[in-house]
């Protein structure tokens, strides 16, 4: 086992508590006292402060403690310690630098006290593993942190991890989310969260993951994770796989976000700015795709003027860019393509499908999965009518991956709808409402079952 | 959340003096942070209201008015926008901008409003 867990930093569960619950009882608790008005100012100040500081923080002491897990507590005590002190002392005037002054005491002491701990184990004939050089601690921590959030960033999205375990631990050390927050986001109970996150730390300290940029090829497919995790987080946030939201703009926001700082990290990796560029494009149509009640809009019927033109934009200049580094066929970017396909579209009739059929097709040879056949399916019956259409989606019924798909039935349905075949599009339909797990992608695939019967009695009243 | 951030500089726009080689290097490393934290969406400096316009509305008439406006203190001489988990930390972020005078003004734009 490394240095690094030799020495265990004392529990942060309540600091934890003190963040969680402080800055967020400020918004609901009456003001009573100036006294209490100062204090959760504060705490909201803190909270603020730390969403901005925390991930350079963490990432910089992971740099030189060598564990997330070690790292995150001593940037915790420096956040206690704030707690503790500016509701008295005031804000200082430069926060990040404070907070940073005051982990990096903890962090040479801990160091400190490992290198004693060690050398009683070397005294007793141990084998201490070593990985600390001999440079002074305090300039260690100094050094450039641009490098150090990138290492984080690669280290929070190991492959070693699972795809749960590298998003609970992006979210936390990366997007300073608390252990409640990422548990809201993804409907699961906070204990687990809590335990995605121990875990992925111990199996980060395990393996022996280095903190490190990685260079070579080694890079390809470590980017290649890192990317998933933030597009991951982005979906999740899309088109919510359960709950009563149809969506949840915090985690497109916190994806987007990632995302953007990687590109300002990576500038020359056009998949980065691909993924980017696919994010943005689809945010745009946040506000269009949820009607009144919550209800999804899908993509043709939305109202276009009320996409997000800021976003389109942005997200067509980060598509240029990652086509002009050669990077137009990668699988973000031709995501992004297509999506710029729909953007570009002022009107759904202006769509242009066969294009969006071209694309999938690069999709399909790059990346074949039965989703992407799907999606192709869909764009070929735009493009060629729906029996075409028709012709591709029976071909994947027998696809046992798509046995419980949800989508498998909504596109079959549809087809059929427009082939006049009423009846068994409502069958498709209801199927697919079975399906699914998001209480309002339910009801609109019921809606349309409803719809198909009526079709259905309608004819047979002819 | 996203939100606009307003500089409203008041004199300091009708005159249109030009900033300072330093300040600007000031200005730039500022946003060089937003942008590499992920924060600005969007960001414009305005020309001085002298060479804007209003349009006044009264019913169905419409009264063109050149600038320069009156009211100095409300006049705007840049934005950004921003995007910000809080209304708090958009404040951190401004607190921590080169300025030492002019006041700022943070709103927030409204969003998903069917979400």
């Amino acid at each position: 086992m490394g240095s690094s867990r030799s020495v265990r930093y004392h529990s942060t569960k309540a600091h934890e508590g003190a963040l969680a619950i402080g800055p967020r009882e400020a918004d609901t608790s009456e003001r009573t006292g100036d006294a209490e008005t100062v204090t959760t100012d504060a705490h909201r100040a803190i909270e603020a402060i730390w969403r901005i500081e925390s991930a350079r923080l963490i990432a910089g002491l992971t740099r030189v403690v060598g564990d997330i897990g070690t790292a995150e507590e001593i940037a915790q005590d420096a956040l206690v310690k704030a707690l503790e002190q500016w509701p008295t002392s005031g804000v200082p005037e430069k926060p990040g630098a404070w907070l940073m002054a005051t982990a990096k005491h903890r962090a040479a002491d801990l160091i400190r006290r490992r290198k004693t701990l060690e050398r009683k184990y070397e005294e007793l004939g141990r084998d201490a593993e070593r990985d600390q050089d001999g440079k002074d601690l305090e300039t260690a921590i100094d050094e450039d942190f641009g490098d150090d959030l990138l290492g984080l960033i690669f280290m929070a999205s190991h492959p070693v991890l699972s795809k749960d375990a590298r998003v609970a631990l992006t979210l936390r050390v990366l997007g300073g989310l608390t252990t409640e927050e990422i548990a809201r986001g993804f409907l699961v109970p906070v204990p687990n969260i809590a335990q995605r996150i121990v875990r992925a730390k111990r199996t980060l300290a395990e393996a022996h993951v280095r903190f490190e940029v990685p260079d070579g090829p080694d890079r390809v497919a470590r980017l290649a994770s890192v990317l998933e995790v933030i597009y991951l987080i982005f979906n999740e946030g899309y088109s919510a796989t359960a709950g009563e939201d149809w969506v949840r703009p915090a985690l497109c926001e916190e994806a987007i976000r990632l995302g953007r700082i990687l590109a300002e990290l990576t500038p020359t990796e056009p998949e980065v700015h691909g993924l980017v560029a696919l994010m943005e494009i689809h945010a745009s149509r946040l506000s269009a795709r949820v009607g009144p009640s919550g209800e999804p809009i899908l993509l043709l019927d939305q109202d276009r003027a009320r996409w997000d033109g800021l976003l389109i934009r942005r997200g067509l200049a980060a598509l240029e860019r990652a086509e002009r580094l050669g990077g137009a066929m990668g699988p973000y970017a031709l995501q992004a393509a297509i999506a710029a396909c729909h953007a570009r579209a002022t009107t759904a009739t202006e769509t242009d499908w066969p294009r969006i059929v071209a694309l999938y097709d690069a999709v399909a040879q790059l990346a074949p999965s039965p989703v992407v056949e799907l999606n192709r399916a869909v764009a070929v019956g735009m493009a060629f009518g729906p029996a075409a259409g028709l012709d591709l989606v029976d071909a994947l019924l027998a696809e046992a991956s798509l046995k419980t798909y949800h989508l498998l039935p909504a596109v079959r349905g549809d087809l059929l709808r427009k082939l006049g075949r009423s009846a068994e599009a409502g069958a498709e339909f209801e199927r697919a409402a079975s399906l699914t797990e998001n209480v309002r992608e339910r009801e609109l695939l019921q809606r349309r079952a409803a719809e198909c019967a009526a079709e259905t009695n309608l004819e047979s009243l002819r | 959340m996203r939100v606009l951030v307003l500089a409203k500089e008041g004199e300091q726009s009708k005159a249109a003096t030009p900033p300072t080689p330093e300040a600007m290097a000031d200005y730039e490393k500022f946003n060089g942070e937003l942008v590499k934290a992920g924060v600005v969406v969007g960001a414009g400096r305005l020309s001085p209201s002298s060479q804007g316009k209003r349009v006044q509305f009264d019913g169905k008439k419409r009264t063109v008015i050149d600038g320069p406006f009156a009211e100095t203190k409300e006049l705007v001489a840049g934005y950004w926008l921003w995007q910000v988990r809080s209304m708090d930390e958009a404040i951190e972020w401004l607190k921590r901008a080169p300025y030492d005078g002019g006041i700022f003004e943070i709103r927030q734009v409204s969003q998903y409003e069917g979400a």
